[in-house]
C-alpha cells in the first residue's frame, strides 16, 4: 500500500532529553524571562506561570472541563457526521463514473469557496445556534474524508475485483468485501484530516456563531474582560486537544490497518 | 446430464477492437477436456491462451462459438470453476484463513462446515500454522499455495491455472509443480494449466496442447502418456519437452 506510516519525526534523544523539546523549552524560559525582566508588557503577554496558575483557578471553578465538553461533543457530532456523508459521496463518486460527472464538478467548485466563506450562509439558514455549528464543523471535515475516499475507492486494485467476480460476488459484496477495505487506508487518511479540520472548525464556529459554552467562549470571555491568561490558556487547550485528536487517530489507524507491510 | 468436470470447446473465435482495428485472438478453436483430465496449453506470446482461459473461467463472455462446462453453456463465473492467476491476488487485508475463506462467501455450506474446508484446504496445500499471517509476511511461493487453495476451496469440478508458477524462482517453481501434481491426483479434478515454460506443461499435462499465434489456433496436441507420479528426470519426458519444443517453434519465431 502507498501511504507511508506515520512516523515520529527525528526523535533522537540526547542525554535523556528528546530534542523536540528543546525549542518548546527554551521558548518557556526565554517568554517567562522576558516578562519577568519586564522586557514586554505584561497586560499584552502574562508569563506562563500565571497561565498555570489560570488553569488551576479554572480547573476549580469549574471553568475547563465542562467548556471543554460542550466542544469535544460538537467536535465529534460534526466529524463523525461530516466524516459519514464524506465517504457516502466519496465512494458514490469513486464507484460509478456516472456519478463522478453529476457530482464532481460541483464538489470540486464547493471545495474552493473557503469554508468560513459559508458561516453567514448558514447563520441565515440555520441560525446560529448549535445545529448551525454541528453542520459547520460537519462541512468542515465533509471535504477531506469525501477527497480521500475517493481517491481510495480509485485505487482499488481491478485484479482483486476480478477475484470477487470469480467468486460470484453481488455488486454490494463486491463493496463490502473488497472496494471498502481496499479504500481503508485513503479513508483513514481522510478520517484523520477530517478530525483535524473539524476541530478547527470547532473553534471557528464557536467564535464566528453564538456564544455557548465552550473552548471558544472562554477565550472569548478572557479576551472580553482583557484576561489575557485566560486567553492563552484557551490556545494551548486548543493546540494540546487538536494534538492529541490527531495522536488518538493515528494509534487508531495503526491499529485498524495492522494488514499493511 | 453431463460430467460436470468436461469442458468443450467447439469452434471458438474471439476479436478484440483495438482503436477500431479488430484483432484476431482466438481462430476457430476446438478441444474438448475430459474430466479429471490435465490439459497444459502452450504457445508464443499472441496465441490467446490466457485470452482462453479466461473465456473458460466467464470473466469474458464475448465471443462467438460454444464453450459448454458440463453440458451447458458458460453464463458468467460459476464456484464450480476455480483459477489462479499469476499473481497471487490474495487480498492484503485479510488473514490466510480469511483469504481462503473468501471464496466461501455465496456458498451454501454452514459456518462449521466453511471453517472445516477451509482448514483442509490450507493443509491441503501445505500451509497449516500460517492461518493467521496476512499476504505481507507470506513468501511468493506460500502465497500461491494460499492461491490454489482459495480456488479449490469450494471444491470446483474444474481448476484453471494461468501461468501460476511464473513470477516464482526455479526451486520454489518445481516444488509448487510437484504439489500441484499430488494435488490433482488426490482432487481427481480437471485441472488447464496455461504456462510458457514446456518442462512443467509436459511434466503435469495428459496433454499438452501446442497452440499457434496470429489468430490463436491449435498447431498439435501431444499426448504425454507417462504414468503419474512422474519423475522429472524421466527420459521419455524429456524426449516429449523436445517435440513440444519443436512444435511451438514451427510456427513464428520465438518471442
Amino acid at each position: 500500500m502507498s501511504i507511508a506510516r506515520d512516523r515520529k519525526p527525528g526523535v533522537i534523544r540526547v542525554a535523556g532529553l528528546s530534542h523536540a523539546y528543546v525549542l518548546p523549552l527554551v521558548l518557556i524560559v526565554a517568554w517567562e524571562l522576558s516578562t519577568r525582566l519586564g522586557l514586554v508588557n505584561t497586560r499584552l503577554l502574562v508569563p506562563p506561570t500565571r497561565v498555570l496558575a489560570a488553569a488551576w483557578r479554572e480547573l476549580q471553578q469549574g471553568g475547563i472541563v465542562a467548556p471543554l465538553a460542550a466542544s469535544l461533543g460538537r467536535d465529534l457530532g460534526g466529524a463523525a457526521l461530516g466524516s459519514l456523508l464524506g465517504v457516502l459521496v466519496g465512494s458514490i463518486m469513486g464507484v460509478s463514473r456516472r456519478w463522478e460527472h453529476v457530482l464532481g464538478p460541483s464538489f470540486h467548485a464547493a471545495k474552493q469557496v473557503a469554508i468560513f466563506a459559508w458561516i453567514p450562509l448558514m447563520s441565515v439558514w440555520l441560525g446560529t445556534g448549535e445545529l448551525a455549528k454541528v453542520v459547520f464543523i460537519a462541512l468542515s471535515a465533509f471535504y477531506p474524508v469525501a477527497l480521500n475516499t475517493f481517491e481510495g475507492v480509485r485505487s482499488v486494485s481491478p485484479a482483486h475485483v476480478e477475484v470477487a467476480r470469480v467468486f460470484s460476488f453481488t455488486r454490494a459484496q463486491v463493496f463490502r468485501r473488497v472496494v471498502l477495505p481496499g479504500a481503508a487506508p485513503s479513508i483513514a487518511t481522510g478520517v484523520k484530516l477530517g478530525l483535524v479540520y473539524a476541530w478547527l472548525g470547532t473553534i471557528g464556529a464557536e467564535y464566528l456563531l453564538a456564544a455557548a459554552p465552550g473552548i471558544g467562549n472562554l477565550m472569548i470571555d478572557g479576551r472580553e474582560s482583557f484576561q489575557m491568561d485566560k486567553v492563552l490558556l484557551g490556545v494551548i487547550i486548543v493546540g494540546a486537544v487538536g494534538f492529541a485528536i490527531s495522536a488518538l487517530a493515528t494509534s487508531l489507524e495503526t491499529r485498524l490497518l495492522r494488514w499493511r507491510a | 446430464m453431463a460430467n460436470p468436470g468436461i469442458i468443450e470447446i467447439i469452434d471458438v473465435h474471439k476479436r478484440y477492437e483495438v482503436k477500431s482495428e479488430s484483432l484476431h485472438v482466438l481462430g476457430g478453436l476446438s478441444l474438448t477436456i475430459a474430466p479429471g483430465e490435465f490439459v497444459s496449453i502452450v504457445g508464443l506470446s499472441g496465441s490467446g491462451k490466457s485470452t482462453l482461459l479466461r473465456l473458460l473461467i466467464g470473466l469474458d463472455r464475448d465471443y462467438q462459438g460454444e464453450i459448454r462446462v458440463g453440458g451447458e453453456p458458460i453464463g458468467g463465473p460459476s464456484l464450480d470453476r476455480g483459477i489462479v492467476f499469476q499473481e497471487h491476488r490474495l487480498f492484503p487485508w485479510l488473514s490466510l484463513r480469511d483469504n481462503v475463506g473468501l471464496g466461501l462467501e455465496n456458498s451454501t455450506l454452514t459456518a462449521t462446515e466453511k471453517a472445516k474446508a477451509v482448514r483442509e484446504h490450507i493443509e491441503l496445500v501445505g500451509l497449516g500454522g500460517f492461518e493467521d499471517a496476512y499476504p505481507h509476511q507470506l513468501s511468493g511461493g506460500m502465497a500461491q499455495r494460499a492461491a490454489i487453495a482459495r480456488a479449490l476451496v469450494n471444491r470446483p469440478s474444474i481448476l484453471l491455472l494461468d501461468e501460476p508458477f511464473g513470477a516464482l524462482d526455479a526451486l520454489t517453481r518445481s516444488n509448487l509443480q510437484q504439489e500441484l501434481q499430488r494435488i490433482w491426483s488426490s482432487e481427481k479434478i480437471s485441472m488447464v494449466l496455461v504456462t510458457h515454460d514446456v518442462e512443467e506443461a509436459v511434466y503435469l499435462g495428459d496433454r499438452v496442447v501446442v497452440l499457434e499465434p496470429h489468430p490463436g489456433r491449435i498447431e498439435r496436441i501431444v499426448p504425454i502418456d507417462v504414468p503419474h507420479p512422474r519423475e522429472r528426470k524421466d527420459a521419455r519426458l524429456e524426449q516429449l519437452v523436445r517435440e513440444v519444443r519443436e512444435a511451438i517453434l514451427d510456427h513464428g519465431r520465438p518471442s
